[in-house]
C-alpha cells in the first residue's frame, strides 16, 4: 500500500505537464471549431426529450409528417410561423413542429425550454395595442384605426384616426383617449374613456354644396376589453362626443363601435 | 368662447386623472405594496460549485407578417373594367385566421349613356380614378400541398376573406364591404404567389337612383413572409 503512495506521490507534476498539454489541445480543437461553433449559435439548438420529434411539410395541422428526429438528437429553430417552427434536423431535413411538441424539447443545459406564449397576465400588463374598429357615428359608417401605450395596468394613452362615412356627408376625425381600467386583470376588462381631438367634414358632392368644416371635438364613453386568444382582444365601446362648431348651438353626436384588436 | 372653456376643462382633467394615474391606488385598486424581503435563512449558505454553461439564447425569428403587392382587373358597375393594381399587408394571428389591410387603384372608362349620347359627361375624368383601402379578416379554409412532378411539392391555401373600408369614386368617399376568396401558392416558406377574387360592394346614386354597386376585382400577386 505504502509502495504505491510512494509511487504516486512523484508523478503528480506529471499530470500537470500532461494537463498543460490538454490544455493546449483543447485551445487548438476552440479554435479550429470556432467558425462552426458560431455559425450554429445563429439559430437556436434543442434536443429532443420525447421519444421522437414529427416533422410537417407545412406549418400547419394538415399537413403531413415525413420525418421523424430521434430522441436525444438536437435540432435547430430556424423561424416561427405563428404556433409552427421550422426547424432542420442534424442531417439537414427541415421540416415544421407545432409548439406542443417543442415545449418538450431541452436546451444544451438540459433545462425544459419555454417558448413563450401570451397569456391573459399579458393581456393586462402589455404595453402596446393596436387595432381596428367599425360601427355608427350619429348614423353614418365609421372606421377606426388606433394604437396605444399603457403607462400602467390601469391607465392607457390612445392615438385614434377615423374615417366618418355618411349619406349627406363625409369626413375624418382624430383624436387623443386617455383611458382607465378598473379591473385590468379581468378577461372581460371594462373601461372609461375621455378624450379631445378634431374632426373634418365635408358634405357630399351630388347632394349638397357647402364648405368643409374642422372642428374641435370632445368626448367621454366607455366600453369593454375582452381578451379573445394569444396576443388578440375584442373591443366594443360607446362614446358620446361634443362637437364645438362656429355656430350657435354645439353638436352632440353618440357613436357604438366593434373590433379587435392585438396587444405587444 | 364657450367652447374654448369646455376644452381648458377637458385638458385640466386629462392631465389631473393622469395624475391619479401614477399613485397606482386609483379607485383602490391599485398595487399592494410589496412584502418586506425575508431576512435571511439562518445557517450555513452552501455555494454550488457547478459551473454553468454560457447559453446564449438567439431569439427565434418571427415571420407572422406578409407583405406585397398585385396587379389585376376590376370591373367597376356602369363604368367598365381596367387595371386595378394594389399592395396588401397580412398579419397570421394563428395558423388559420389573419388579418389583411390592402390599398388599391384602378380607372373607370365610360358608361353606356355617356357613350351614346355622344359628348356628355357624368362625372368629371378626374374623378374616375378609383382608390379603396379595406381591412379585412380572413381565414385559411383550405391548406393543402401541391406536386409538381415527382420531386417537388409546394404549399398552398385557399382562403376567405371579409371585411370594410373605403373607396373613393366619382368625387365621394364611400362605405365599401368587400368579400372574395383566394389563393395561395408558396414557392418557398417565405415567398407566395396569390390569386386573388374580390367583390367591393358600395352605394353609388349617380345613374338617377342611389343603389349597391357590385364592382368584381380579380388579381395576381406576390408577396413576402416577415
Amino acid at each position: 500500500m505504502s509502495e504505491h503512495s510512494i509511487t504516486t506521490i512523484p508523478s503528480t507534476p506529471q499530470p500537470t505537464r500532461s494537463a498543460w498539454c490538454g490544455c493546449l489541445v483543447a485551445v487548438v480543437l476552440l479554435v479550429c471549431q470556432s467558425a462552426p461553433l458560431q455559425a450554429a449559435d445563429e439559430y437556436r439548438s434543442v434536443a429532443v426529450a420525447d421519444p421522437y420529434l414529427e416533422l410537417r411539410t407545412g406549418p400547419g395541422r394538415g399537413y403531413p409528417v415525413f420525418h421523424v428526429v430521434d430522441r436525444g438528437e438536437t435540432v435547430d429553430v430556424i423561424k416561427q410561423r405563428t404556433e409552427w417552427y421550422l426547424v432542420r434536423a442534424a442531417n439537414g431535413k427541415e421540416g415544421w413542429v407545432d409548439r406542443a411538441q417543442m415545449e418538450k424539447t431541452l436546451q444544451p443545459d438540459g433545462e425544459q425550454v419555454s417558448f413563450a406564449r401570451a397569456t391573459i397576465e399579458d393581456f393586462t400588463n402589455a404595453k402596446w395595442e393596436t387595432g381596428v374598429l367599425a360601427g355608427d357615428f350619429g348614423g353614418a359608417n365609421i372606421v377606426s384605426l388606433y394604437g396605444g401605450y399603457s403607462l400602467n395596468p390601469n391607465i392607457a394613452i390612445e392615438l385614434w384616426a377615423s374615417q366618418i362615412l355618411g349619406n349627406f356627408s363625409n369626413g375624418w376625425m382624430g383624436s387623443v383617449n386617455l383611458v382607465h381600467e378598473t379591473w385590468p386583470e379581468w378577461r372581460v376588462s371594462p373601461f372609461f374613456t375621455l378624450g379631445a381631438g378634431v374632426i373634418h367634414t365635408e358634405p357630399k358632392s351630388t347632394i349638397i354644396q357647402g364648405p368643409d368644416r374642422t372642428d374641435q371635438v370632445g368626448h367621454v364613453g366607455a366600453g369593454f376589453r375582452i381578451y379573445a386568444t394569444r396576443r388578440f382582444l375584442l373591443r366594443a365601446e360607446y362614446k358620446s362626443y361634443v362637437v364645438f362648431t362656429s355656430r350657435d348651438e354645439n353638436e352632440e353626436v353618440e357613436e357604438w363601435k366593434v373590433g379587435f384588436a392585438f396587444f405587444f | 368662447m364657450e367652447s374654448r372653456f369646455r376644452i381648458l376643462f377637458l385638458i385640466a382633467a386629462l392631465v389631473g386623472l393622469s395624475g391619479c394615474a401614477a399613485t397606482k391606488n386609483l379607485f383602490g385598486f391599485g398595487d399592494e405594496s410589496a412584502p418586506p424581503p425575508t431576512a435571511e435563512p439562518p445557517g450555513q449558505v452552501i455555494e454550488p460549485e457547478v459551473e454553468r454553461r454560457e447559453v446564449r439564447e438567439p431569439a427565434i425569428d418571427r415571420e407572422d407578417f406578409e407583405i406585397g403587392a398585385y396587379v389585376g382587373i376590376m370591373s367597376i358597375e356602369d363604368f367598365g373594367s381596367n387595371v386595378a393594381y394594389g399592395a396588401r399587408i397580412a398579419y397570421h394571428i394563428t395558423e388559420g385566421f389573419f388579418l389583411e389591410g390592402t390599398v388599391g387603384q384602378s380607372e373607370g372608362g365610360l358608361t353606356s349613356f355617356e357613350v351614346l349620347s355622344g359628348g356628355a359627361r357624368i362625372i368629371a375624368d378626374s374623378e374616375r380614378k378609383l382608390t379603396y383601402y379595406n381591412l379585412n379578416l380572413g381565414y385559411n379554409i383550405l391548406p393543402g400541398e401541391v406536386f409538381l412532378g415527382e420531386g417537388r411539392a409546394y404549399n398552398t391555401n385557399l382562403y376567405l376573406i371579409a371585411g370594410l373600408g373605403s373607396t373613393r369614386f366619382a368625387g365621394d368617399d364611400r362605405f365599401t364591404v368587400n368579400f372574395g376568396a383566394g389563393y395561395r401558392f408558396l414557392l418557398t416558406d417565405s415567398v407566395a404567389l396569390h390569386i386573388d377574387f374580390r367583390d367591393h360592394l358600395f352605394d353609388i346614386d349617380l345613374l338617377g337612383e342611389e343603389k349597391t354597386a357590385h364592382n368584381l376585382e380579380g388579381h395576381l400577386g406576390v408577396t413576402v413572409f416577415f
